[in-house]
């Protein structure tokens, strides 16, 4: 608090002389003072995030037989990593090469689907383009939940039941929505120029779409891909529903199961939930900037 | 908006008209796409709700008696009072913690950096694998808590608040984060030289300019918490009883462990007409679709 005021009177200096120069100008004024409540805040809300992820590790390499009546806020005594063996030798590799089987998949088709259909969205002024964007912009509310007894009756009648396509259509189709709503939102960022250029060019409209609408769009496509390919990472619903045996099984389902399976084991039940995030952590640590630029493009740059 | 984008492409007319604009027909592949497997399914369920079907067979038309039957089924009452109370307070409590925690993150200093790194790890894990997670270290012989949370109706309906807000708050606070970076710096010069301090400056200029940032926050969580489907299927089973089974659970049950099709389709379809309204609203209070264009000006 006390720092408070020294910022100030040099506040008023630069607010007078804009252009001055050197290190005492900086980006943000909040960032020059020390906040203690927020600081306080934070260190608190670590302590919500960081102890469940401890206890989960330290108790994925607790022995089985000293997991029970264990506090799961000590280190194990005995650390080891038999539990992750368990998970290993119960089909994981199997689960996660559908789980990215079924993302890859996913995206392709949200990108095939949206990226033309934005495109005419924002640049056509035809009625249909106008209601096709406004469907869109309803679909954003429709729960999976509700449609998921007719999609059964429809994937058993197109004999799509029990398999990966049974998971990866539906998926795609509710990625959907909020696909077109971040593409228009970037497309709409294309200045009526660029098209008028490439015009002057002789551009046909297919041509303006991949060397001009994609290559401008590319901060959005990237945010798709992310939001879609976690749509798909995290789905559960539609796997449960939609598949039974364990040929087309994903990883959500897959951790579900184990709790059936490894009963009260829940060393291996916590080694699965460690080894399903590594994926996503391996590539949060390579591309972090990335995927974070790309979530926040979900709630509007 | 896009009225007020229409009214600027408008103006430019005898120029733009030159441009080649697409076909139309583009737009088709993805609007069958999405008719097929989202739209068409939806009024399916409206069919189906006044049928009777166990899921062989062929659905039996009953008129009116699975609405006539959710009507009057107390379980459905206590389903809708669930659904909204979760919606409500997981969007209260998520809504405070992010907004406070991105206008925090977006200063630039580095520890601020650091933490904000790790507070994002908890959403690089699956809404199973968290739900797994707490289902572990709440069990009462094993967990971190040694009494019996998931047991009692306040602890149970808690503790799927909470796991839904462990999971969504990074994601909220890296929205918030975004939005309040955008704020443009003279604003707070201006309000300091007035002689604001820090808690006015938030409260006159940071909540008011992200005013959009909370709109699209809070459509994106509503219509979230109505999908706490595996939370509540892997913490609670929709226990104690019946005290926390959402309207989605609610229909799994009725569908896929009863095989009431019919039943479940109306509980469905209930669903759907109550959330489109809500986001129907929402969009009309918000203008979801135009917040980008709104803030081109800035």
């Amino acid at each position: 608090m006390a720092h408070d005021t020294l910022p100030r009177p040099h506040d008023v200096k630069s607010a007078g002389r804009p252009s001055l120069p050197g290190p005492v100008r900086r980006r943000r004024h909040w960032s020059r003072r020390p906040n203690p409540l927020a600081g306080l805040g934070s260190v608190l809300w670590l302590a919500v995030v960081i102890v469940p992820i401890y206890a989960m590790i330290s108790a994925s390499l607790t022995r089985q037989d000293e997991a029970l009546g264990h506090n799961a806020l000590k280190p194990p005594s005995r650390p080891t990593l038999e539990n992750y063996n368990t998970v290993l030798h119960n089909g994981f590799g199997h689960l996660l090469l559908n789980t990215v089987i079924v993302a890859a998949a996913v995206v392709v088709i949200v990108l095939v689907l949206c990226v033309p259909l934005s495109y005419v969205a924002v640049r056509s002024r035809t009625f249909w383009a106008g209601s096709a964007f406004r469907l869109f912009l309803l679909g954003v509310a429709i729960p999976a939940q509700a449609v998921v007894v007719p999609l059964y009756l429809l994937i058993s009648q197109l004999n799509l039941y029990d398999s990966l396509i049974a998971i990866i259509l539906p998926t795609a189709a509710f990625a959907m929505p909020v696909s077109v709503l971040i593409l228009t939102g970037t497309m709409r960022d294309i200045s009526e120029e660029m098209y008028e250029a490439m015009a002057l060019d002789g551009a046909s409209t297919t041509r303006m779409l991949f060397q001009l609408v994609i290559p401008m769009t590319k901060g959005g496509i990237s945010t798709v891909v992310i939001y879609s390919a976690l749509q798909a990472w995290n789905g559960f619903l539609f796997p449960l529903i939609f598949t039974q045996s364990d040929g087309p099984r994903v990883l959500t389902l897959g951790l579900f199961n184990y709790v059936s399976q490894f009963g009260v084991n829940i060393p291996a039940l916590l080694a699965s939930v460690v080894l399903s995030g590594i994926p996503i952590f391996a590539v949060y640590l390579v591309a972090r900037r990335a995927l974070v630029n790309g979530l926040m493009g979900v709630g509007g740059k | 908006m896009t009225k007020s984008t229409t009214a600027v492409r408008k103006g430019r007319t005898t120029e733009g008209a030159r441009t080649g604009r697409p076909h139309a027909v583009w737009v088709l592949p993805g609007v069958l796409f999405f008719v097929f497997f989202a739209l068409a399914p939806m009024a399916l369920a409206f069919y189906l709700s006044f049928t009777k079907w166990n899921g062989l067979g062929d659905p039996e038309p009953v008129g009116l008696a699975n609405w006539e039957k959710m009507l009057h089924d107390p379980r459905l009452t206590q389903s809708l009072t669930v659904t909204v109370l979760l919606t409500v307070v997981s969007w209260a409590f998520q809504t405070v913690v992010s907004l406070l925690l991105g206008v925090w993150a977006a200063g630039r200093q580095r520890n601020r950096a650091i933490l904000s790194a790790v507070f994002f790890v908890p959403f690089l894990l699956s809404s199973t694998a968290i739900s797994l997670l707490f289902y572990a270290l709440l069990d009462p012989n094993f967990g971190i808590i040694r009494h019996d949370t998931l047991g009692t109706t306040s602890g149970a309906f808690l503790a799927i608040v909470f796991v839904g807000g462990w999971q969504f708050i990074p994601f909220h606070t890296l929205i918030y984060q975004g939005g309040a970076r955008q704020i443009p710096e003279v604003l707070y010069q201006a309000a300091a030289m007035d002689g604001a301090g820090r808690y006015r400056q938030f409260f006159s200029i940071t909540l008011p300019q992200l005013r959009n940032t909370m709109t699209t926050s809070s459509v994106l969580m509503i219509v979230g918490s109505l999908t706490y489907f595996e939370t509540v299927l892997i913490l609670t089973q929709g226990g104690p009883g019946t005290d926390t089974a959402i309207l989605p659970y609610l229909m799994y049950e009725a569908g896929f462990k009863s095989y009431d099709f019919g039943y479940a389709s109306a509980v469905a379809s209930f669903l759907v007409v109550a959330a489109t309204a809500l986001s129907l609203l929402l969009v009309r209070l918000s203008g979801f679709g135009a917040m980008r264009s709104t803030r081109e000006g800035m």
